[in-house]
């Protein structure tokens, strides 16, 4: 692959302000006295309860098993005692229902299974059960489960393997951090996922704002097989159908997976996830965290165990110094604003970002001026105005036949929208009542 | 002259064709309709609204004429109306009882927690933004989804809450289906005391975010002539409507949040803000 920086049609340009905590090394968060760890922490079905109260439980032990293929089993953070099974606040706003850990300060170990020293010679298989044993989501944001991105049907040959080191989202550096810091692993985790998938490379995608990344990932690639390509700085390019476009320059059908195109991507992250489960024999409990934002005294990256609180977080970050008015989790284009501190970190939660006043939108909707701004900007070629307009009159019909189904959702039409229409809003209104009418014609 | 006199002709000439073949269209083609279904259709109140399951008045009147729906079944027409159709067409037609619709929610703004929301105006995809910005999950967003929904304007929006005028309400539904928190249900007109409230959660949990849930302490279960009218559904109290509690309840109680009410004296506004 030549060294010219690959890109997608479309995209925006938003203040990355990455620079916050872009140069923070990963340090590692202290134990707390008690974890809550949220059930349902991936896409698919939500994982069924081993665990009582009163229970005792080592760092690692099974909590929850996988209710079907769909979903992946639940691990302990710490050694200590299960002292509730009750509901706590979730990162969409619902509640949700958890595990509370109380810590017994030990933090033994008690994983479920053993290291696989030999992995080059192990079965596939053994490594992709390994890999669902450990619990190991899309830890981009999604959440996906990464054993089934591993289960292509026979019908669809993979040839590539991409890891997503993109970090498109303004604000967050928990990836960079990662590449620059356990470069060893990512390619590790690469090469494990290679061989799950029978290949003999794979290539991890950089963004270009991230050169020392780059730099610390190429040092070690060739070990292992593994290309390292960089990639125009452009908001969406972490997204999985344009990463892909970037890389390969295929195009995944509407509606289709990456892979029908012959793809599977992973982040980075779970990678070091997949490494971490097969060459140390350990689940999926930690990840790394972003905790950021222009109102916090000291931004910077955190290694967190899943189920600790938000206000944790917000704490080691050294509190805030001005008053702020948004808590998003995840970055500032797609990530969830939150309504309460007691939200715990997720094998998901890439960022906690806090937004001052001045930077909240409090502008009130106008009607569409027609400029096609979010037209030359959609990263899936659809007509955001257009379809807008089906949505506001509740022609969900109309909607689906102008692919709205395709959208995902990045933000990028509502960002540059000079009417501050809520665009991205009525595409998840729209998208959320066409499959609840595809649902109730199935059950028909 | 001759240009006049041929126009004359030939228009006349045509006309005459046409009407010809009109009217012998009209004898071949005729299509045998009920004259009853029209009149029937006149008697009907012409709203439109759907609540009997058929697509408009028209539709349902050709409905009870072939004798598939009673005329009871349109929940507006009032009850002389439905019983002068029955008398028209020469069918015996049982009275329904009179429904109305009820949200199951007391949680203005003045009594509960909220976060600030700056999206759509519409609570369908106030939903999908963190579930909507109340504390409660389970509470009303007062963003008048139901309110436009409603074709006889039953619904009003008062200090963030949807609050239905029974005198108004006639029982359509429309509004059921609507309600992404499935806070509406229909129920007897006749009675009229109800829970306001609808979250599953415990009462500690609710009175955090609001001031007048139903913390199912059992005073009204207690007040009430028998146990049976008030049925108790984990956290949550409920009237039962097959065996109704009589309007007197509601002061014999005393409720402590006031979540439960008469939906007369709630549509009147007369429990705003009321907490003890």
């Amino acid at each position: 692959m030549s060294n010219k920086p690959r890109k997608f049609k479309g995209g925006v340009h938003p203040n990355d302000s990455k620079a916050l905590s872009a140069s923070s090394p990963v340090q590692d968060a202290p134990l707390l006295e008690k974890y809550t760890v949220i059930l349902h922490q991936n896409i698919g079905a939500p994982p069924e309860l081993l665990v009582k109260k009163g229970d005792a439980v080592k760092k690692g032990a099974l909590l929850a098993k996988a209710s079907g293929f769909v979903s992946v089993p639940l691990h302990a953070p710490t050694s200590g005692t299960v002292t509730a099974i009750d509901k706590c606040p979730g990162p969409t706003g619902i509640s949700v229902p958890s595990v509370e850990i109380t810590a017994d300060g030990e933090d033994e170990w008690g994983s479920p299974f053993e290291p696989m020293a030999d992995w080059q010679n192990a079965e596939p298989a053994d490594l992709k059960q390994r890999v669902w044993d450990a619990g190991v989501v899309g830890m981009g944001g999604a959440g996906f489960p990464s054993h089934v991105k591993l289960s292509p049907p026979p019908e669809k040959p993979i040839d590539t393997l991409i890891l997503n080191g993109a970090e498109c989202e303004p604000y967050l550096t928990a990836d960079h951090r990662l590449m620059l810091e356990q470069a060893e692993e990512v390619v590790l985790g690469a090469a494990i996922l290679a061989r799950i998938l029978g290949l003999k490379t794979a290539v991890i995608g950089v963004e270009n704002n991230k050169l020392d990344a780059i730099e610390a990932l190429k040092k070690v690639a060739a070990n292992h097989n593994v290309t390292v390509q960089g990639l125009s700085v452009n908001y969406p390019q972490g997204a999985e159908k344009q990463l892909i476009y970037a890389l390969t320059g295929r195009e995944v059908p509407i509606g289709g997976l990456p892979m029908a195109v012959g793809c599977v991507v992973q982040n980075v992250a779970s990678a070091v996830a997949v490494a971490d489960a097969v060459v140390m024999g350990r689940p999926s409990i930690e990840r790394i965290t972003t905790v950021t934002g222009e109102p916090l005294v000291n931004p910077g990256n955190w290694r967190f165990r899943i189920g600790t609180p938000i206000s944790k977080a917000l704490e080691l970050a050294g509190g805030v110094k001005v008053q702020p008015a948004k808590l998003l989790l995840g970055g500032p284009m797609m990530g969830f604003a939150q309504s309460s501190l007691d939200v715990t970190v997720m094998k998901n939660t890439s960022g906690i970002l806090l937004i001052p006043a001045e930077q909240v939108s409090q502008y009130t909707s106008e009607p569409c001026i027609r400029c096609g701004k979010c037209v030359t900007c959609c990263p899936m070629d659809i007509l955001p105005a257009t379809i807008s307009q089906a949505v506001e009159n509740e022609r969900f019909d109309l909607a689906a036949q102008l692919n709205v189904l395709a959208c995902i959702e990045c933000g990028s039409c509502s960002y540059v929208c000079p009417s501050h229409r809520p665009l991205n809003q009525h595409f998840k209104r729209a998208k959320a009542e066409i499959m609840a009418a595809r649902r109730k014609q199935q059950n028909k | 002259m001759t240009i006049i006199l041929t126009s004359l002709i030939f228009a006349a000439l045509l006309g005459a064709i046409l009407a010809l073949i009109i009217g012998v269209a009209a004898k071949a083609f005729a299509v045998e309709s009920d004259p009853r279904i029209e009149t029937v259709t006149d008697m009907l109140p012409g709203a439109n609204c759907g609540g009997c399951g058929y697509a408009g008045c028209a539709d349902f009147a050709k409905a009870i004429v072939e004798g598939a729906a009673s005329p009871s079944d349109c929940p507006v027409a009032p009850a002389g109306d439905s019983a002068r159709i029955a008398e028209y067409l020469g069918i015996t037609s049982e009275q329904k009882e009179k429904m109305v619709a009820v949200v199951r929610c007391s949680g203005s703004i003045s009594v509960t927690v909220r976060s600030p929301y700056n999206g759509i105006n519409d609570c369908r995809s106030a939903v999908l933004v963190a579930g909507g910005a109340k504390g409660c999950d389970y509470g009303c967003l007062g963003l008048a989804s139901c309110a436009r929904a409603c074709p006889f304007d039953a619904i009003e929006i008062r200090d963030g809450l949807a609050v239905v005028h029974p005198e108004l309400c006639v029982g359509c539904g429309k509004c059921v289906d609507i309600c992404p928190k499935n806070l509406i249900v229909l129920v007897p007109a006749s009675v009229d005391v109800h829970v306001y409230c609808n979250s599953p959660e415990k009462g500690s949990v609710k009175r955090k975010v609001c001031k007048t849930a139903c913390i199912a302490c059992r005073k009204c279960i207690k007040a009430a002539d028998n146990a049976e009218q008030m049925t108790v559904k984990g956290f949550l109290i409920e009237t039962n409507y097959d065996n109704p509690p009589l309007s007197d309840l509601v002061e014999k109680t005393g409720c402590p949040t006031t979540a439960l009410r008469l939906a007369s004296k709630h549509a009147a506004g007369e429990y705003d803000g009321v907490s003890k």
